[in-house]
């Protein structure tokens, strides 16, 4: 506090009653951060950002929204026709939709590939998988909002999902829609549910970040800062980095908005919702189709749910399952290119969700989706007994070394 | 290693890219492209050929299909004036009520106006449609894959059907839809409109017209965008390059430690 010697009187009045400006300045101003950070670690604000845009975006299309099965469809076409610049707002918050997933799906795999959810980060890991899970579910009902053809068939196979439950899954499911099919109850809940979970997102992203300044952020080369001349204040160096970061993915962002709005999105939610006439693919928005690979990939409804939801419970406990003591996947060569290979492997189900469920795309699915639990399951546990690991370097600020001292550095580490 | 990382996200966009393109087209028929005024990111739509569009949905489409979801003060769009909008939207009958003695009447239309639908319910244009149901046009073209491609191609895929297939009573063989078989009949045929302005009205005329106006009806607001897109876009780019050079200055002394 005593270093934060505000010149306003009124300012230091408040903060020594109330030392939010003392806190302020700490987390973002003096946060001692890693000099080494590369533009991987930029997609962390750039999420908090695209979750504000999505939250005031969301707010103002409330306003003129009407979550009723008779006119939710024209309601939204009123937002893009008649509302002053209501195409803005709702294109803004479906491509935001697609491009949040685009950066947490991003920030996920940067954390994999540099041992992020390594000690002493499991819970900021725990957290984070909790944000993914919550605005899958977000997302997911926002979808059915607008009451096209996908909205209405999309949570009609998925609110199905449930009945694979034994005993008690037809009772689930008819509870969830408030009926005995998808209707409006289904609609107004969901629409509720939308509104609120957004809001439980910003209370785990603020727990994620106590994590995360408990101990400071990971670092490319994944050992922890030794010091002060390992570390920068977070201001300005990754102000202003974030800043840039931020103008590239808003440009980016601003073309997909302005002059490709439905790139990310299907033809058929441009048709009103419609019970009796079923689509010839349901297909849901981009972002679940590796899971939807994986449930369609399992012969059984009940496995099937069960893999899916697996896939991201392994998520979970990735960090007991990975035993390596080493983070950064630049020491360990084994471990980066089955890294490389996870990813192929996600992007090539996400490519089989999107086809239809025959011939050899049900075995590649199949293939897909046991090398994805092979990986988590069997690969991490036992990699750390085969692999011979890169010496690591001995401090953040002295990366480059002769030979002899890498092994000494290495030995440190070893022992500790 | 930074620009390592900027080539992989590079590569990786692309990929994704790719693959997308490889998913459209791998599940949708290819149609064949036309030249739209109102394709790329500077396209506008042509307004004269919007117009006549809007004659040929009036005078042919429209006994079967509606719009509802248009109005006919949106025609404003497509560069009529007020009063043009006040006499056209005149020329139809609404169904309007119930007035002070509790009846439905019927009264000139008003720019406010939605267009008028031709049938009362979905039942009635099934009855009148041999069982089909003309859809509503409002937004076709944005709730067809490759939409515009995708309209001028069915409206111009009525051939005679091959001696082996069975065209039943009511049903028409279309080349471009989807089963080839449609319960709509060929709406377009040579000299089906005389065009106000002159135009010589072929099939190839009308069916460009007609899909070029059902665009605009379905992205009113594209020219806006598109426009709006170009002045937010230059912005950002500067905006990019500042906030980059700011950054360089900023940690030069860091980078020279290291
Ligand atoms: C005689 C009545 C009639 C007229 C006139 C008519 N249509 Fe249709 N239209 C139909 C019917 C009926 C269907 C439904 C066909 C089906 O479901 O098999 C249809 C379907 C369509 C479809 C949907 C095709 C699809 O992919 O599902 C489009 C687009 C269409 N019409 C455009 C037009 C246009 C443009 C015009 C004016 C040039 C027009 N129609 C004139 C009766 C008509
Ligand atoms: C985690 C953040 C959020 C995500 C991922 C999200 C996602 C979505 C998606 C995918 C849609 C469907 C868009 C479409 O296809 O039209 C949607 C619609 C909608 N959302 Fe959200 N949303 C978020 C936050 C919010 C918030 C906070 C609100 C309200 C306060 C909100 C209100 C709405 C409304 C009213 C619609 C219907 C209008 C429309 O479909 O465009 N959203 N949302």
């Amino acid at each position: 506090m005593s270093k934060n010697k505000s010149k306003n009187s009124v300012v230091e009045w408040i903060d020594y009653r109330l030392p939010i400006f003392t806190f302020l300045n700490h987390e973002l101003n003096e946060y001692p951060t890693p000099k080494n950070l590369n533009y991987f670690w930029n997609f962390g604000s750039l999420a908090g950002i695209t979750l504000v845009v999505m939250i005031i975006t969301g707010i103002v299309l409330s306003m003129n929204y009407t979550a009723h099965v008779d006119y939710a469809f024209d309601s939204v076409e009123r937002i893009m026709r008649d509302v002053n610049h209501g195409w803005l707002l709702r294109y803004i918050h479906m491509n935001g939709a697609s491009f949040f997933f685009i950066v947490v799906y991003i920030h996920i795999f940067r954390g994999l590939y540099y041992g992020s959810y390594k000690a002493p980060r499991e819970i900021l890991w725990i957290l984070g998988v909790l944000i993914l899970l919550l605005m899958m579910a977000t997302a997911f009902m926002g979808y059915v909002l607008p009451w096209g053809q996908m909205s209405f068939w999309g949570a009609t196979v998925i609110t199905n999902l449930f009945s694979a439950v034994p005993l008690v899954g037809e009772s689930i499911v008819t509870w969830l829609w408030g009926g005995f099919s998808v209707d409006n109850p289904t609609l107004n809940r969901f629409f509720s549910l939308h509104y609120l979970l957004p809001f439980l997102i910003v209370g785990l992203v603020i727990l994620h970040l106590v994590a995360l300044h408990r101990f400071g952020s990971n670092n490319p080369i994944g050992i922890d800062a030794k010091g002060k001349q390992d570390t920068i204040p977070f201001h300005p160096y990754y102000t202003i980095k974030d800043l840039f970061g931020l103008s590239v993915f808003a440009t980016i962002f601003a073309a997909a908005v302005f002059f490709f709005p439905n790139f990310m999105g299907h033809p058929d939610n441009y048709i009103p919702a419609n019970a009796m006439q079923t689509p010839a693919h349901i297909v849901p928005e981009w972002y679940f189709l590796p899971f939807y690979a994986i449930l369609r990939a399992i012969p059984d409804k009940l496995g099937g749910v069960l893999f899916m939801f697996g896939a991201i419970a392994v998520l979970f406990i990735l960090p007991w399952l990975d035993k390596s003591p080493i983070r950064s996947s630049q020491f360990r060569p084994i471990y980066k290119l089955f890294f490389w290979i996870l990813v192929f492997d996600c992007i090539l189900l996400g490519y089989l969700g999107a086809k239809p469920a025959e011939g050899i795309y049900v075995l590649l699915s199949r293939v897909a989706t046991g090398y994805y639990f092979f990986h988590f399951i069997i690969l991490l546990p036992l990699l750390p007994n085969i692999e011979k690991t890169r010496p690591l370097p001995i401090s953040i600020s002295e990366p480059i070394l002769s030979s002899s001292s890498f092994s000494t550095a290495a030995a440190v580490r070893e022992k500790k | 290693m930074c620009k390592n990382i900027t080539f992989k996200i590079y590569f990786f966009v692309i990929f994704l890219c790719l693959g997308k393109t490889c998913l459209a087209a791998s599940t949708d028929i290819e149609y064949p492209s036309q030249d739209w005024s109102f394709s790329g990111i500077f396209g506008t739509f042509d307004k004269a050929s919007a117009q006549r569009g809007f004659q040929v949905y009036r005078e042919v489409c429209s006994g079967c299909h509606g719009m509802k979801l248009l109005s006919y003060r949106h025609l404003s769009g497509l560069g009529y004036n007020n009063e043009e909008l006040k006499a056209l939207s005149a020329q139809f009958e609404i169904t309007d009520g119930p007035n002070d003695d509790g009846e439905s009447f019927v009264r000139p239309g008003r720019p406010s106006d939605t267009f008028v639908s031709p049938y009362p319910n979905e039942q009635a244009a099934r009855a009148a449609n041999g069982g089909a149901y003309p859809p509503d046009l409002s937004l076709i073209v944005k709730a067809r894959a490759d939409g515009a491609n995708y309209l001028h191609a069915l409206l111009s895929g009525y051939k005679e059907a091959p001696k082996d297939f069975n065209v039943p009573e009511g049903m028409y063989y279309n080349t471009y839809y989807p089963g080839k078989l449609i319960g709509m009949p060929q709406p377009i045929y040579e000299d089906g409109v005389e065009y106000a302005d002159g135009t010589k009205a072929s099939e190839l005329q009308m069916s460009k017209d007609v899909t070029t106006f059902l665009a605009w009806a379905s992205e009113p607001e594209m020219e806006n965008r598109k426009r709006l897109g170009v002045t937010v876009i230059s912005f950002l780019i500067v905006f990019s390059i500042l906030a980059y050079f700011s950054m360089k200055q900023i940690w030069a002394p860091i980078k020279k430690k290291v």
